[in-house]
């Protein structure tokens, strides 16, 4: 007598099923490491960071007479970039004052839409002065003015499943924050620096600030947002497959 | 060897802690580095760059004294003051595996650390064998250390646990000041960090203070190792290495 299906199998198939699904629902929240050690580290410092601090301090913000002098470096104008894709695309929207710029916006989000530089000052606005610390070590004190990431990711309704921001540039760079960094208070998108409108080396016009990471996360040329149900490294245009950390709250 | 060698021999624990410390530090101190070499000048107060002058520059890397700045933009109408300007030129950087490995490696000081202070104070070690007493620490008697050693009048050191005044100051100030002061002026420079604690940024002045003041323990804990690996080569190199080994 040779059954098919005991009982017993039965039951192991039905919960191996049930935790093989439950594994594959439960979203992917830390930044993969490769088998890196350091990546390892850098997940450590992360995840402690989450765990020990509260996550929505605000950073020292500091008075108009404190601003300094602000390097620009990185890309400092896409419209003289080697790639004629981005340096065109630049060209043409920077020719007519940016007034062809779109921001869009859209992943588990319930109404994606694209906004125009008008609409996003439309939106109520912030303005901070603040330290940019840039990962090499230096550091340097600028006023923005923008909108809180907040107000644009409440105007097109962000899913409860949502748990990262990742963004991307006009200069083909892309990165991504956690929902903490996305809303707090002082991550803005910010079209103003210094009380003028965002210079070209600056990332004009519109580049995110996230204060409470070092300056590489607060990337210039911002054009994209996508709202990611879990985390995504970005790929080859990634910090981590880079060999960077990805998270730069330290 | 006069006297019991279970007497002189350091405990297991001290033996342990301190070659993973080592490593540590030297590794931090590697890795710490190839982070200054990304930008090797030093300010005091909030902000620093290349834009503004520095206290300190290092002739450290290929990015020393450059200047290659275009584009210079006052920040102020009319003004002399700040400005902006784009860099030229290709930063020398490491930071990407510099700065995660000194932090991966900043864990482990810190969680070792933390152990050998702990059973360091729990069992006695630190009071009986490092900590000198503050009635001892007088300037004069540390002087008279000092002289005695540099006449070499003074016994050396008999290897394991014992140790002399200088010598206990000096691990004392290794301990309970610089190791510190590093910590603290290092999570300081975190922008998470010093967002939940802002005291940190006042006590050491700002950003860039921190950051001066931690390369500033960093030369002084170098000298300390210097120094310390030429006291145990001059006091007996294989004798304290045992002591620090396997315990002979």
């Amino acid at each position: 007598m040779k059954k098919l299906l005991t009982r017993r199998t039965a039951i192991v198939a039905g919960l191996a099923t049930a935790g093989g699904l439950l594994l594959a629902r439960t979203p992917r929240l830390l930044p993969p490491t490769y088998g890196n050690l350091l990546r390892l580290g850098d997940n450590l410092t992360y995840a402690a960071q989450r765990m020990l601090l509260p996550g929505q301090s605000l950073v020292k913000e500091y008075s108009y007479a404190d601003l300094t002098s602000f390097p620009a470096i990185g890309t400092t104008n896409p419209a003289t970039s080697e790639n004629s894709l981005i340096a065109d695309e630049y060209q043409s929207l920077q020719q007519d004052g940016f007034r062809n710029w779109q921001l869009s916006v859209e992943g588990s989000v319930a109404r994606p839409r694209t906004f125009s530089l008008a609409e996003l000052k439309q939106l109520p606005s912030r303005t901070q002065i603040t330290r940019h610390t840039c990962e090499e070590g230096w550091s340097a004190i600028g006023q923005w003015t923008g909108v809180p990431l907040r107000s644009v990711l409440d105007a097109v309704g962000m899913l409860s499943s949502a748990r990262f921001v990742a963004y991307s540039s006009l200069d083909d760079w892309t990165d991504s924050i956690d929902l903490l960094d996305a809303l707090h208070p002082q991550t803005i998108l910010a079209y103003g620096m210094n009380g003028r409108d965002l210079p070209v080396p600056h990332g004009a016009p519109l580049r995110l600030r996230v204060e409470t990471q070092l300056g590489a996360k607060s990337i210039k040329y911002l054009n994209r947002l996508v709202v990611l149900d879990e985390f995504d490294d970005g790929g080859l245009r990634g910090s981590i497959q880079n060999g960077w950390a990805w998270d730069m709250g330290i | 060897m006069v006297g019991d060698t279970r007497e002189q021999a350091h405990a297991l624990w001290v033996r342990v802690t301190h070659w993973i410390l080592a490593v540590s530090v030297l590794t931090l101190m590697v890795s710490g580095f190839v982070i200054l070499m990304a930008h090797p000048r030093l300010y005091w107060g909030m902000a620093g760059n290349d834009l503004m002058p520095a206290l300190l520059e290092l002739p450290i890397s290929p990015d020393y004294a450059k200047v290659d700045w275009a584009d210079r933009v006052p920040i102020f109408d009319n003004s002399p003051g700040p400005v902006s300007a784009s860099r030229t030129y290709e930063a020398f950087n490491q930071n990407g595996w510099g700065r995660s490995l000194h932090f991966l490696v900043a864990w482990l000081l810190v969680i070792v650390g933390a152990i050998y202070l702990l059973s360091g104070t729990l069992g006695g070690h630190l009071r009986s064998h490092i900590w000198p007493g503050l009635r001892q620490l007088t300037p004069m008697s540390l002087w008279r250390d000092l002289v005695g050693r540099m006449k070499g009048s003074a016994p050396a050191a008999p290897g394991g646990r014992h140790y002399g005044l200088l010598q206990k100051f000096t691990y004392s100030a290794v301990v309970f000041v610089l190791a510190p002061l590093q910590v603290l002026t290092g999570l300081t420079m975190s922008p998470r960090v010093s967002a939940a604690f802002p005291f940190l940024l006042q006590v050491f002045g700002g950003f860039q203070s921190a950051r001066t003041i931690h390369f500033a323990v960093f030369v002084l804990l170098l000298l300390f190792v210097i120094v310390h690996v030429l006291m145990v080569i001059k006091s007996g190199f294989r004798r304290q290495l045992r002591a620090m080994t396997i315990g002979d």
